[in-house]
């Protein structure tokens, strides 16, 4: 019963400081508000429509959702590359980062199951994918794999940081022998979301491009550079916007691991390359078409040929202590390596794999409005929940947010 | 099946001729090839036995209403289903609330809560098929007020589906795709074809990039060859491996079929299928009231909704009954031969045995049940 009551009181406090808030904070706010609304109308439209409201054909069934769907689900493992060292190697640096990366965790995975239920032409029966109720194609199905792990991280990720905010709400300390086990589970889960992730991909011998066994790593690689570029900018911005202090130092050894895997991530791109260019096959004319155009068909040239160069600028940049230790340059190349890695891992990932098509055939895909609305409102959704949660996390670790109790006798 | 495969081959009961026929994907000595090797002919029950092992193996026991999902049914209560609907249910919703009036409506309303929330047609038993093909020609008749007739005929047994495409007497005029399309009731709109005739010149070969799929000229073009292609109802089907929700799978007469009704529209079944075999409905299929073809079959040419994948059945509402596919019929050169696998008399199986017969992209290890050969 108490602990029934220290969570109403949670939650009315939290409820509390979500509506309150600077100027600025209700501006960004109404802005997220507006675009959700937006991104709800398209929906309705899709809905009404159908999926023929895409620019998605039977030649290429999947885009613009499956997309950023992919990418985000990198982003969401990347929470543990902060995770791991807090918890399990009892860095205390990353202390207040963690918190961060975790609810950047959930935000990326509520936006990874909208995406999924975006891309579905039939959502009124997606119970049927629930298991217990309807039929669960497991374990055949990469795609069973890819739910239980996904919500399986997502139930991880609120549950670690609501246990240590609760404990905290109450001004008691969090328990290490319950968090621990939690936090060491979910660095293995997350390389397992991505991996399974990738697997959806890797494991379709009708698609040569995805085909390949490089495609797991290289999906691990590229996450673990774009999650915490995200996590280092959200960073600097709560920095500068609220009083939660994250020290200098939190910043560089994030910006390290971003570096490496960066770095590895450049090499991986490099062998691909080579194996695509160097003896040619009927397999490589995926790779073809993305880096130069078939027939000239090219709409992905404009967008490949801002990544690569984007990336390999953002490693070059970082690889340098100097550079990378001078926080404004830091933020520049987190910036450009996130919007590289999102163009790579999405839209350059995906919508290769379906042309050319199965008999050689190339249809252009090109999203239509109603898609990108769509996308755009389920990312200002997800910034909305991150807002909500970084806000009530930042509260209660800076104090302003504790459980008053009002009949304290004893 | 033997168990020291390292890869997946098709059995098709053709132990005896397998060198003559070049069907065998297994490329091993006919007796490891085969099931069992003693015997010169299967009874018909071993055949059944070894040909559903080959297919599903230890998923057969698993399957039946009663074995998987009566248990789920136990624990789909009333109240889940409420929520379940409600988190995600609308359409019942919306379909039930058409304006129209009296008992009629009311009924309208309960076919389509019972249709929304009924289970897998996969694991339905008979009288379950017979109940949810009931309430879709009753839900037919309200809706138009004309009558279509729905069947859920089964497998026959020691019947396995088999197509074979003469390259040589393919002209191109495409009456298979305008039949298929008025057989299975496919989407006018958007000119849905499961078949697509590609036409290749002389001398290239099978260029299929530099094909042309979507031509409109006088056929035969001249110094061009023709080939259809459509789905190839593969014995070893990654579409059916990747479905989430087993809304597509392999009947035991080989045809690999979808519950359009169970289908949530992932589409990565289509991402599976290295032959361009799926379909999928982007927007409301339409056909006009007086071109439907009112004689169908729950997993065959009944009518879509949209959001759902569907394909090529070789034409099931018509082959359980022992007819042709409506391809095979309408082809003016008798370039497409279909028939039992299983039956030695058939002209599929003699073919097979006498022609050079090959399938596309047989590395890939999917067994398609469509030979091509040339004369
Ligand atoms: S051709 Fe494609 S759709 Fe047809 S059974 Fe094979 S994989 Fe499945
Ligand atoms: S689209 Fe339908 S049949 Fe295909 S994998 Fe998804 S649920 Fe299964």
């Amino acid at each position: 019963m108490g602990t029934f009551k220290v969570f109403k009181s949670l939650v009315i406090d939290s409820l509390d400081t979500i509506t309150k808030g600077s100027k600025r904070y209700h501006l960004w706010m109404g802005f997220l508000t507006l675009v959700m609304l937006i991104g709800m109308y398209c929906y309705s439209i899709q809905l009404e429509e159908g999926l023929s409201a895409t620019g998605m054909s039977d030649r290429v069934s999947w885009g613009l959702y499956i997309s950023n769907f992919t990418f985000l689900v990198g982003v969401a493992a990347a929470a543990v590359m902060l995770v791991m060292p807090t918890y399990v190697l009892k860095d205390l640096d990353f202390k207040q980062a963690v918190l961060i990366g975790e609810g950047l965790a959930v935000a990326a995975l509520i936006m990874c199951l909208a995406f999924v239920v975006a891309d579905m032409g039939e959502p009124s029966v997606l119970w049927h994918m629930i298991p217990g109720i309807g039929v669960f194609n497991f374990p055949n199905s990469m795609l069973t794999w890819d739910v239980i792990v996904l919500n399986g991280y997502l139930f991880i990720n609120i549950s670690i940081p609501f246990y240590i905010l609760f404990k905290h709400y109450q001004n008691k300390e969090a328990k290490k022998s319950v968090y621990v086990p939690g936090a060491i589970l979910s660095v293995f889960w997350a390389v397992g979301i991505h991996l399974v992730t990738a697997f959806l991909y890797q494991g379709l011998q009708a698609r040569p491009f995805w085909n390949n066994a490089l495609l797991g790593p290289r999906f691990l690689a590229s996450a673990f550079a774009a999650g915490p570029s995200l996590i280092i900018l959200i960073l600097a911005i709560i920095r500068s916007f609220t009083a939660f202090k994250i020290e200098d130092k939190t910043i560089k050894k994030i910006a390290m691991i971003v570096t490496v895997a960066a770095q590895i991530n450049l090499i991986m791109l490099i062998s691909e390359l080579f194996k695509e260019f160097y003896a040619p096959t009927h397999h490589s004319e995926s790779a073809y078409y993305l880096f130069f155009g078939l027939h000239g068909k090219n709409a992905l040239l404009p967008w490949i040929w801002t990544a690569i160069p984007l990336n390999v600028l953002a490693t070059v940049l970082l690889t340098f202590n100097k550079l990378r230790n001078n926080l404004k340059v830091l933020y520049f190349c987190c910036f450009i390596l996130f919007v590289a890695i999102w163009i790579e891992k999405g839209f350059g990932l995906i919508v290769p794999g379906f042309i050319p098509g199965p008999y050689g055939k190339i249809v252009e895909y090109l999203p239509t409005g109603v898609e990108i609305g769509v996308t755009i409102g389920i990312w200002a959704l997800g910034a909305f929940v991150f807002t909500i949660l970084a806000k009530t996390a930042i509260g209660i670790e800076l104090g302003e947010l504790y459980y008053k109790d009002k009949n304290t006798s004893t | 099946m033997s168990d020291n495969k390292k890869w997946y081959s098709l059995d098709l009961g053709l132990n005896n001729k397998k060198e003559s026929s070049g069907t065998c994907g297994c490329g091993k000595t006919e007796g490891s090839c085969n099931s069992s090797p003693k015997e010169e002919e299967l009874s018909a029950d071993e055949f059944y036995e070894a040909a559903i092992n080959a297919s599903i193996g230890e998923e057969r026991h698993r399957d039946g209403f009663e074995q998987v999902f009566d248990v789920k049914m136990d624990r789909r209560s009333a109240f889940k289903k409420l929520t379940a609907s409600l988190l995600i249910g609308a359409g019942a919703v919306t379909t039930s609330c058409s304006v129209t009036t009296g008992s009629d409506t009311k009924e309208k309303a309960q076919i389509d809560w019972e249709e929304q929330f009924k289970g897998n047609y996969k694991l339905m038993t008979d009288e379950e098929k017979q109940g949810t093909i009931n309430r879709l020609m009753r839900s037919y008749e309200l809706r138009t007020h004309k009558k279509i007739n729905m069947t859920a005929e089964n497998a026959a047994e020691d019947v396995l589906f088999g197509y074979a495409f003469n390259i040589s007497k393919c002209q191109g005029y495409m009456n298979c795709v305008s039949a298929c399309v008025e057989e299975n009731n496919q989407d006018r709109n958007s000119e849905m074809q499961y078949i697509r005739i590609h036409e290749m010149k002389d001398g290239e070969g099978f260029k299929f990039n530099k094909a042309d799929d979507n031509y409109y000229h006088e056929v035969p073009a001249e110094g061009h060859f023709y080939m259809g292609t459509q789905c190839f109802h593969c014995d070893n089907p990654p579409c059916v491996e990747v479905c989430p929700v087993q809304a597509t799978w392999k009947e035991e007469d080989g045809l690999v079929v979808i519950d359009y009704d169970w289908c949530v529209g992932c589409r990565y079944c289509m991402a599976a299928c290295p032959y361009d075999g799926r379909r999928f409905n982007w927007s409301k299929p339409e056909v006009p009231e007086q071109e439907v073809n009112k004689n169908q079959h729950y997993l065959g040419n009944r009518m879509r909704k949209k959001g759902v994948m569907e394909k090529c059945t070789f034409c099931v509402q018509r082959t359980r009954k022992g007819k042709n596919p409506a391809c095979v019929e309408a082809c003016p050169t008798g370039a497409r031969i279909f028939g039992n696998l299983l039956d030695p008399d058939s002209t599929i199986r003699w073919v097979l045995e006498n022609k050079k017969v090959f399938r596309l992209k047989e590395d890939l290890g999917t067994e398609p049940k469509f030979w091509y050969f040339m004369d």
